[in-house]
């Protein structure tokens, strides 16, 4: 997986926002995650707590907001959230589908301590 | 001291896909065609490359590829050089995939202006290079037979940026219990109409309407 240089975008776009604002330093960071991005809570906290050392962003703590998918079937309209394997819609049997939701990967915000 | 929320909303691959718009910018400038050839390690992407060359060099497009490895190792690279084509090497120092700087770096020292093609050789993986845009004009995935006929389901964000599909090792369908139905079933749930050709690198067959497609997207130049 590339949860790495995943986090260490993660702590350029703090870092730089964070610079911005002139914060002491960053004491919370929101992420959103959608179901689809494959993408590993845990894994990005363990290079988190490593890279962050030193920086602004130094124990911040990150929070993640997990995006269900959602998918919707073209031919009947049938919408439904995704739970394990992708399917034929259970209603008209077709394999029209559009994602609706769920590759979400972004910062939302960050708190900061003010100088 | 007062604690302030500052709203963001930043997508974390913004700067991967800045630079990989600079690439296609780059690729479009000098009039190539480039792809970006993502499979399972074992699919058949060299053998696919070198295939590729082998047909079109008779053909005088000139082709340069660039080579993604995990490792230092240049067996891949070696083979395409001995076909004569200029090859960049990339070690990505253990990541599991390419990124649009990788590609940057090998563009610069990859002869471009002389070039009707370049293809980039992704690392062999199914779900990192899914993410990462890299400029190339079109994603195209081998699955080769053997890796089973559940893998859309399995890995079905690679499956969703695809142009192009090429289903592998035909030759082996006799030894397999692979339901192509199914296959294609979970490729068109993910990707409706998308262009597939299947065909044998080892046989040759089905090689020739894969280069129908490429050539076809050659610029004029």
């Amino acid at each position: 997986m590339h949860e790495l240089s995943v986090t260490e975008s993660v702590l350029e776009i703090a870092c730089r926002h964070a610079g911005k604002a002139q914060a002491k330093r960053v004491t919370d960071i929101y992420l959103v995650i959608g179901r689809l991005s494959s993408i590993v809570d845990d894994s990005v906290q363990f290079y988190w707590n490593l890279i962050s050392k030193d920086t602004l962003c130094e124990n911040a703590q990150l929070h993640f907001r997990r995006v269900p998918a959602e998918l919707v079937y073209l031919d009947c309209q049938h919408q439904y959230q995704l739970a394990e394997e992708l399917t034929p819609c259970p209603k008209c049997n077709s394999t029209r589908i559009r994602v609706l939701s769920g590759d979400e990967f972004h910062l939302e915000s960050i708190e900061i301590e003010r100088k | 001291m007062t604690n302030k929320r500052i709203t963001i909303v930043e997508k974390i691959f913004d700067a991967n896909e800045r630079l990989a718009n600079e690439n296609r910018r780059r690729f479009d400038e000098n009039h190539v065609f480039a792809i970006n050839l993502m499979a399972s390690p074992g699919a058949g992407k060299t053998s696919l490359i070198l295939a590729t060359i082998k047909a079109l060099l008779d053909q005088k497009v000139r082709i340069g590829v660039i080579e993604g490895d995990t490792a230092p190792v240049t067996i891949d690279a070696d083979k395409i050089s001995a076909a004569g084509i200029p090859v960049i090497q990339i070690n990505t120092g253990g990541e599991c995939h390419l990124d649009a700087v990788m590609v940057e770096n090998a563009l610069n020292q990859l002869p471009i202006e002389d070039l009707d093609l370049v293809i980039v050789e992704n690392v062999g993986n199914l779900i990192c290079p899914a993410a990462f845009k890299l400029g190339t004009h079109a994603n195209v995935l081998i699955a080769s037979v053997p890796e089973g006929d559940d893998k859309p389901y399995k890995y079905p964000n690679i499956y969703r940026g695809l142009e192009v599909l090429i289903i592998n090792k035909t030759d082996l369908l006799p030894y397999l219990d692979f339901d192509m139905d199914y296959f294609r079933q979970g490729v068109e749930i993910l990707n409706p109409g998308l262009e597939t050709f299947a065909l044998s690198c080892k046989t040759g067959a089905g090689l020739e309407d894969w280069l129908l497609w490429l050539k076809s997207k050659l610029p004029k130049k």
